[in-house]
């Protein structure tokens, strides 16, 4: 075997080169022992791809040990491109979520669109038909002069997302959209993917049997995003312009053709192992697949299509041009696949094969560019255990503030519906298509978007949650909510949670603070997810979300999937869109607030937002009390009682029952023995639901039951929002409330 | 009644028109491939929504030259049944099998929302379960549904009564503010003289299902498949 050696014109591979690729001393030290010699440029590339911490985890690795990864319906858990879990009736559900914040920062429109792409492409290569997209969104200030860019970064990122998954085809259900100044410098883009399909189709990224062909598929290769996956990269600014990185483009087109030839191809019985390229490119793509298969790969460069010929096998290797795949298939059989993908227009080469050297090896104009050992790249990349401790001002931020009680609850109300974080998100949503695909029950806007499995009896509902603020306070309690909220939010439509995938957005983890942030929220939601016996499938790590030494708040973004077993029980009140979206839709019902209010205000959206203040700590989640909130729901829905439900989050009572009516323009009226403060709290394991008069009494015996707190607070009807509380009143024209709630985005997008 | 479903490389409609005549109304049905030259002998023939060829240039221009194209102006232009839902809408209007054109969106932002339609022909199959004034509720995703034609064009329209759809108010009134992509006189949808063909932006095959909380569209595509077809054709004489 020849040695690989450098080709004419690249930089000379020492050290320094090293340290611009984002590799320590010690990790090019280990580099080079693992080779038995210094790496070649190319190897220094994909090395750096590898060991970035978009790829291997080595900051969080340790962290993310905590979360419980199995239950009797997981069937790949994280480590796939997807996870994947059976959701009954012979269906299996694969689903993952990612994020893409750098790139849509820099580009807001092509960076969300590639986000959107990218996500769909990792769980199609499951073999799983994508049905439906969530997207998480955080912004900075958008109101104002000072919010001129963040008002085009909202607009680009909303655009983006829309063209491409309205393009392929996919309908974006829902999702959640933030503003605070700690996304000044760095706005989170997190796109979420779910797909289905029959659980003996699933395929793996896997490179297995020696000599078996490996397809390129898709778009050809350019110079766009090299080195996406590491970032930063000094050599490559002071090298020259040719070589600069440029952000992805996203061609919708493409990844629709690509996603149905890619099923037709899966079905034909001869493809081994699908790998997509996302992060990193052909590199991780290659390097991962053998890794999973145990083998080794070795690849003829000349054969990748390419843009342009003058690319370099280091810019092959780390190019992140977008729609493209990897087949393995088997022997001699590479030719089907050729033909289905030509019938759809793409092109397919065969670039090289599986080998059992363990090893990959990569060839360009008849020189070996690079030979390193697959495993110990891909698996036995650096873990880091950072040092980890509470910043110095956390305590001084814990520290409980006076909270005086609004003047006027109805002011403050007003107040909270205006503000883009509270308003109606409608601006964004229709900019999405959401009942593409025809499974549409429950579409954005809801606690829970719902979507029914054809051909099934069942449904599944889907979410996405958590609130940075709580995070930014107290961790490990904003872990543990973000969970609970997701999980509650799944238990208001009656489904139950099947499994998890997370986005873990967090400033640098070489700040001790960021490192406890980090550590903190994962054990918080490992927490809940015991409680709620929640396996966590699939996941994202993105770190590094910081500008000039500013971190985002802690944003572990969850989402969760859960099923709904029978429509059929959940819908006897009524149309299943209405008995499960959380408006009030008829008079007469009877309104019961379920769970105990304790007065919390920390991180509140009425102290974040009216005040102007963010301290103390967050509300208490008891783990105990939203199981049993959880289970109340879940029977209330499977018994049919339910004729709507909405959970306590952001803003407390008064504002859910504001959203509640708002809905369909149908009032209500209702009575607590609370002050006017009350109304504003955020206490936990908390939510209304509406019933007819004549299923009341279930009800209330199933929550004492359970010790659930219940209560009838009032009727649904008439056109106002009426809530008598301790020494006052509340009483509004829904109407009214709906036009502030209405204008508050479209006006702060301008 | 067989029906065949055009798909084209970027439909993505296709499967849902798919299940309403399949598994709703239970008629054969068969997906055809745009490099097909035949029919298959299909009576109906549906061109879904989507972003064919990624509508990159106009949408539904490129596909208007796909190689089955020239078999559907035939089946179109012998009375056979064409029905055309957003991008398929587009697409005729491409051919020339309907008139006009379309524009963005009046405010340039793709539109997904549930819109109300007046129905304005009951004398054509397609509309055989609605009557004249009926107020529709459909929901519409498109970027490109903005309908215009020249004022001359869209009065001769008017004349020979080829509006089928217009958007409207939930009262069935005409508002500006419910013709939301800014549409020449708030067409919806449009037929041929014949009565045959058929394009309209919103999505029936979305809204034919109990479970899905709106059947409004299902009507549209049962008369689509209703035998007879008595009425097919009345409308040049309607229309005089």
């Amino acid at each position: 075997m020849t040695t690989p050696g450098s080709t004419a014109g690249e930089p000379v591979v020492d050290s320094v080169l090293a340290a611009d690729h984002g590799l320590t001393d010690e990790e090019f030290g280990g580099l080079c022992d693992l080779l038995g010699r210094s790496p070649t440029y190319t190897e220094l590339g994909i090395a750096s791809a590898l060991y970035s911490e978009h790829c291997s985890y080595k900051s969080s690795k340790i962290h993310l040990r905590r979360f419980p990864t199995r239950s009797r319906r997981v069937v790949h858990g994280p480590g796939e491109n997807a996870g994947v879990v059976h959701v009954g009736h012979g269906w299996v559900a694969a689903f993952k979520m990612e994020s893409h914040n750098h790139p849509s920062f820099i580009e807001p429109y092509q960076g969300a669109a590639t986000g959107v792409g990218g996500i769909l492409r990792d769980v199609f290569t499951m073999g799983a038909r994508p049905i439906a997209c969530l997207d998480s969104l955080r912004f900075g200030e958008i109101e104002g002069e000072r919010g001129a860019r963040m008002r085009h970064l909202v607009d680009g990122v909303v655009r983006g997302i829309g063209d491409y998954g309205n393009c392929v085809g996919i309908p974006t259900v829902g999702g959640e959209t933030g503003f605070h100044r700690s996304y000044n410098g760095n706005i989170l883009v997190n796109a979420f993917a779910l797909g289905v399909c029959r659980q003996d189709r699933i395929f793996t990224a896997t490179a297995s049997g020696s000599g078996n062909p490996i397809l390129y598929a898709g778009s050809r290769t350019g110079r766009d995003g090299i080195h996406g996956a590491t970032m930063a990269s000094e050599a490559f600014d002071s090298e020259s312009e040719a070589k600069r990185p440029t952000v992805q483009v996203g061609d919708p087109f493409t990844e629709k053709v690509l996603l149905e030839a890619s099923l037709e191809a899966m079905r034909s019985g001869v493809v081994l192992g699908v790998q997509d390229m996302g992060a990193a490119g052909l590199t991780s793509s290659c390097f991962e697949m053998a890794a999973r298969g145990g083998a080794g790969v070795e690849l003829d460069l000349d054969l990748v299509p390419l843009r342009e010929a003058s690319l370099t096998p280091y810019e092959i290797m780390l190019s992140e041009s977008q729609e493209r795949m990897v087949f393995v298939t088997q022997r001699g059989q590479e030719k089907a696949v050729v033909e289905i993908l030509s019938r759809w227009g793409l092109e397919a080469s065969r670039i090289g094969r599986v080998t059992d050297s363990g090893r990959a090896r990569l060839t360009f104009r008849g020189r070996t560019v690079a030979d390193m050992p697959v495993e110990p790249l891909v698996d036995g990349a650096p873990v880091y255990d950072r040092p980890a401790a509470p910043s110095a001002d956390l305590q001084e931020r814990q520290q409980a503030v006076a909270c005086d009680p609004p003047e006027d609850p109805l002011r403050a109300l007003k107040d909270l519906l205006g503000t883009p974080e509270l308003g109606d998100k409608t601006w964004i949503h229709r900019q999405y298509d959401s009942t593409v695909r025809s499974n549409t029950i429950v579409g954005p806007g809801s606690d829970a978007a719902v979507l029914r499995l054809k051909g099934t009896p069942s449904a599944l509902a889907l979410t996405s949650d958590v609130n940075p603020s709580y995070c930014w306070l107290e961790p490990r309690m904003g872990g543990r909510q973000a969970v609970a909220e997701a999980v509650r939010n799944l238990a208001t439509v009656g489904a139950e949670p099947v499994g998890m995938t997370n986005c873990l957005n967090f400033g640098s983890p070489e700040n001790p603070g960021i490192a406890w942030q980090l550590r903190e929220c994962i054990e918080g939601m490992a927490e809940a997810c015991r409680a709620f016996d929640v396996p966590v499938i699939s996941g994202n790590v993105s770190l590094y979300n910081e500008t000039e030494g500013e971190a985002v708040h802690p944003t572990p973004t969850v989402a969760i999937v859960g099923v709904i077993d029978r429509l059929e029980d959940v819908g006897t009140e009524g149309d299943l869109h209405l008995v499960l979206g959380c408006g009030f839709w008829r008079p007469g019902d009877r309104v019961v607030l379920l769970g105990f209010d304790s007065g919390e205000y920390g991180g509140s959206a009425y102290q974040r937002l009216l005040l102007g203040v963010e301290a103390g700590r967050p509300p208490e989640v008891d783990l105990e009390a939203e199981v049993a909130l959880h289970g109340l729901l879940r029977q209330s829905r499977r018994a049919g009682w339910l004729s709507g439900c909405h959970d306590l989050a952001d803003g407390g009572l008064l504002l859910a029952l504001a959203e509640c009516a708002m809905a369909r323009g149908i009032g209500v009226r209702a009575a607590v023995d609370c002050g006017p403060l009350s109304l504003f709290s955020e206490s936990q394991a908390r939510a209304i639901v509406t019933v007819p008069a004549n299923r009341t009494e279930d009800l209330l015996t199933a929550a004492e039951s359970r010790g659930v707190p219940v209560r009838e607070i009032g009727d649904v009807g008439g056109d106002r929002l009426v809530l008598d509380f301790d020494g006052g009143a509340v009483d509004s024209a829904v109407d009214d409330l709906r036009r502030v709630w209405r204008e508050a985005l479209p006006r702060a997008v301008g | 009644m067989k029906c065949g479903i055009v798909v084209f490389p970027g439909s993505n409609c296709d499967h849902d028109v798919y299940h309403v005549l399949s598994h709703v109304l239970e008629q054969e049905t068969a997906f055809l491939w745009h490099q097909e030259t035949s029919l298959e002998g299909c009576e109906l023939v549906v061109l879904p929504g989507g972003f064919s060829y990624g509508d990159y240039l106009r949408a539904g221009s490129m596909a208007a030259h796909s190689p089955i194209m020239a078999a559907v102006r035939r089946h179109a232009e012998a009375g056979g049944r064409v029905l055309g839902i957003c991008n398929g809408f587009q697409m005729l209007l491409e051919t020339g099998l309907l008139p006009g054109a379309m524009r963005r969106n009046r405010d340039l932002r793709f539109l997904s929302v549930d819109v109300h339609l007046r129905v304005e022909r009951d004398d054509l199959v397609y509309c055989s379960d609605y009557r004249r004034g009926d107020v529709l509720r459909m929901p519409i995703a498109h970027a490109e549904g903005n309908y215009v034609d020249t004022e001359e064009a869209l009065d001769e329209l008017e004349r020979r009564g080829q509006v089928v759809f217009r958007y409207v108010d939930a009262a069935g009134r005409l508002e500006p503010a419910a013709n939301l992509n800014g549409s020449e006189r708030a067409i919806a949808g449009i037929c041929n003289g014949g009565g045959n063909v058929l394009g309209l932006m919103p999505h029936p095959e979305r809204c034919a299902e109990e479970m899905l909380g709106n059947r409004d569209g299902l009507g549209l595509l049962a008369g689509a498949v209703a035998a007879g077809g008595g009425r097919v054709g009345s409308l040049a004489a309607a229309g005089g």
